[in-house]
């Protein structure tokens, strides 16, 4: 008997009654969409920035690597997409579009719609989302409730930049991934 | 080892202990803010439970239709009985791949499964991408924590071993400086990797899909750059639906770290063009825990870590005490299942407060399963140490007697007995315990003299 049927065998073997499923409520959030977001996200240690002050820091920084997913800053990009996401690994900054923020928790979803490739978020040195106002929904219920059954092969929630507690619980930004996340409401 | 002896140890470094003990409270103190910030926190607990229980009524049913689901999906599924064939599945994936270096971020199964040793010995480089998995890597220990591995360790002992490893400078403690050291060390193997390792935090049935949620990125930038993912997860990570993520979601960061959410959370549903996936269900144990009526619900655990920042023998004693891969309250009862003589006196670590009950997001009645365990362990193995101790309270409990002469008599030799007799090696409860000060007068006196 193979160790599949072996497995489903034993968990048949055992008497259970069926329990039920629970109906799940839509909960919300006592504050604004937008007072909560910004919230979460400068919790999170990201930064929330308007598209000028996006702008005026971009200019400040002077990266010599940036690669833009949207097509509102295509002109903003040095490179095009490589083949292989290898090749990213100097990556200086990238710019994302969210699909939709999530105001008591700071997620935005993303998935390969607006990923070319998956790596990006991660391997960037910084990261940069766009995101429509009109976009932000109170908590991970509507969020799901949104998404549906829609098929993507990966999909994100990213919720600040890359963090890691693992030294005596201080918090230090910059693991692996990015070291800043700003997101552009607008 | 047992319990108590491990313990022991672990209290030598006094100053450490006490340490190791206010970290944890903050954590759980963090978790208890946050949770209060939610007002349906209570209903989000019933009803992650709820879909847990639901979960394990059905699992065969669910397991099929995931794997049906994922397959559909373009991945492929492994199923494993136990911990050696978990080893083997993965290692013939990289011999196909004919890889002899991998990745892995954390994942508490493939601990379980002694997977590291099994490859190593097998020719195979395994690094572990966690920050503070890589520390304790480093050190050939196991995580002592299963959210925070490295909670036992100082900073001023990671500085020390940086310096060795990855030639940090001496005596540098700035967290900062000594995880971009890091970064800069993980960032090469990820680059390098053909396969990565990951963990499952949940599997959804509809979907068939699974998700990872970490807070560093390791686990993406090993899977996204490698050309073939392996997905390890124990069978009860089902959930049903994939709206079911929005309550477990809200739970998990919380409870674990007082954190809105993790800040990277991935559904992996299909293989990026050209790369594959392949995900392995693993039993190991867990077919006989469900078979146990009174443990069973104990599978719903979703590994937040929150039981152990609560307990107050598992902050006094430290991760390693407990000799199971999983420490802690949960621990303690998933592990007797797993090999009762081994583990037999971890259901014993505990006080029974309930404080690990109280916090644990899906619910599991722990310590009452804690309660339980002991039952099922005295059966087996006899009476332990209090036992004596134990029948001679039971004979003076059941006569009215001999229980007030006896309480006259302790009243009394407990104040003028030295301390050598009452804390002797073979009064175990007189072990790591003062006595409280001893009253006067007994209570019944107290209530003849002051009843009018």
């Amino acid at each position: 008997m193979s160790s599949r049927e072996s497995i489903l065998n034993a968990i048949r073997g055992i008497e259970k009654e069926e329990k039920p499923l629970p109906e799940l409520p839509l909960f919300g959030i006592s504050e604004d969409v937008e007072t909560g977001f910004r919230k979460s996200i400068e919790g999170n240690k990201g930064y929330i920035v308007s598209e000028q002050e996006f702008l005026n820091w971009l200019s400040e920084a002077s990266f010599p690597k940036v690669y833009s997913a949207s097509s509102s800053y295509a002109s903003i990009s040095t490179l095009s997409l490589p083949e292989d996401p290898h090749d990213l690994e100097d990556l200086n900054l990238a710019i994302l579009e969210g699909q939709f923020g999530v105001a008591e928790n700071g997620a935005i979803w993303l998935d390969d719609q607006q990923l070319p490739h998956r790596a990006i978020p991660f391997i960037t040195e910084h990261l940069v989302i766009i995101l429509k106002k009109e976009n932000l929904i109170p908590t991970l219920h509507q969020a799901y409730d949104r998404i549906g059954l829609d098929y993507s092969g990966f999909g994100l929630f990213v919720a600040g930049p890359s963090k890691t507690a693992d030294i005596e619980q201080s918090l230090v930004i910059g693991a692996h991934g990015a070291k800043s996340l700003r997101v552009v409401l607008c | 080892m047992s319990h108590p002896q491990a313990a022991t140890e672990f209290l030598k470094d006094q100053a450490k202990a006490k340490w190791h003990d206010e970290t944890l409270w903050f954590v759980r103190d963090k978790r208890d803010r946050i949770s209060k910030t939610i007002p349906e926190w209570e209903e989000l607990r019933n009803l992650a439970s709820q879909i847990k229980e639901n979960v394990l009524s059905k699992l065969d049913v669910y397991l099929e239709e995931f794997e049906r689901n994922a397959q559909k999906n373009g991945i492929q599924v492994h199923w494993a009985k136990d911990a050696e064939e978990h080893n083997q599945i993965v290692f013939s994936i990289l011999q196909k791949q004919k890889c002899t270096a991998i990745v892995k971020s954390k994942s508490i199964l493939t601990e379980e499964c002694h997977l590291n040793p099994y490859l190593e010995k097998n020719g195979i480089e395994v690094v572990d991408t966690d920050l503070g998995e890589r520390i304790v890597q480093f050190l050939n220990q196991p995580p002592s924590h299963i959210v925070l591995p490295a909670i036992h360790l100082k900073k001023g002992e990671i500085a020390e071993l940086f310096h060795e490893k990855l030639h940090t400078e001496k005596g540098n403690e700035d967290p900062t400086y000594l995880t971009h050291a890091a970064r800069l060390h993980l960032r090469e193997k990820f680059l390098k990797a053909k396969v990565a390792i990951t963990g499952v935090n949940f599997a959804v049935v509809e979907t068939g899909e699974f998700v990872v949620c970490t807070n560093e990125g390791n686990a993406d930038m090993g899977v996204h750059l490698a050309d073939v993912h392996i997905a390890c997860m124990g069978i009860e990570k089902i959930i049903p639906r994939r709206k079911d993520l929005g309550v477990f979601l809200r739970l998990l960061a919380r409870s674990a770290t007082g954190q809105p959410v993790t800040n990277y959370n991935s559904h992996f549903r299909s293989p990026s063009p050209g790369k594959e996936i392949h995900l392995i269900l693993v039993d190991n144990g867990r077919t006989a825990q469900l078979a146990r009526e009174k443990f069973r619900n104990s599978l719903k655990c979703i590994r937040c870590g929150a039981c152990m920042n609560t307990c107050p023998i598992y902050r006094r004693s430290g991760g390693y005490s407990y000799g199971s891969t999983v420490p802690g309250p949960i621990g303690s009862i998933l592990s007797p299942g797993l090999d009762m003589k081994k583990h037999s006196t971890l259901p014993f670590a505990s006080t029974l407060c309930g404080s690990c009950s109280d916090v644990c997001p899906v619910k599991i009645n722990i310590h009452e399963q804690l309660y339980e365990w002991r039952q099922e362990i005295t059966k087996t193995h006899g009476e332990l140490g209090k036992g004596l101790s134990m029948k001679l309270a039971n004979g003076i409990f059941k006569s009215p007697l001999a229980y007030k002469i006896s309480g006259n008599l302790m009243r009394t030799a407990l104040k003028t007995l030295p301390k050598s007799l009452i804390y002797h090696p073979i009064n175990s409860w007189g072990k790591g315990r003062n006595l409280p000060e001893t009253p006067k007068e007994s209570f019944k006196d107290w209530y003849l003299k002051n009843r009018k």
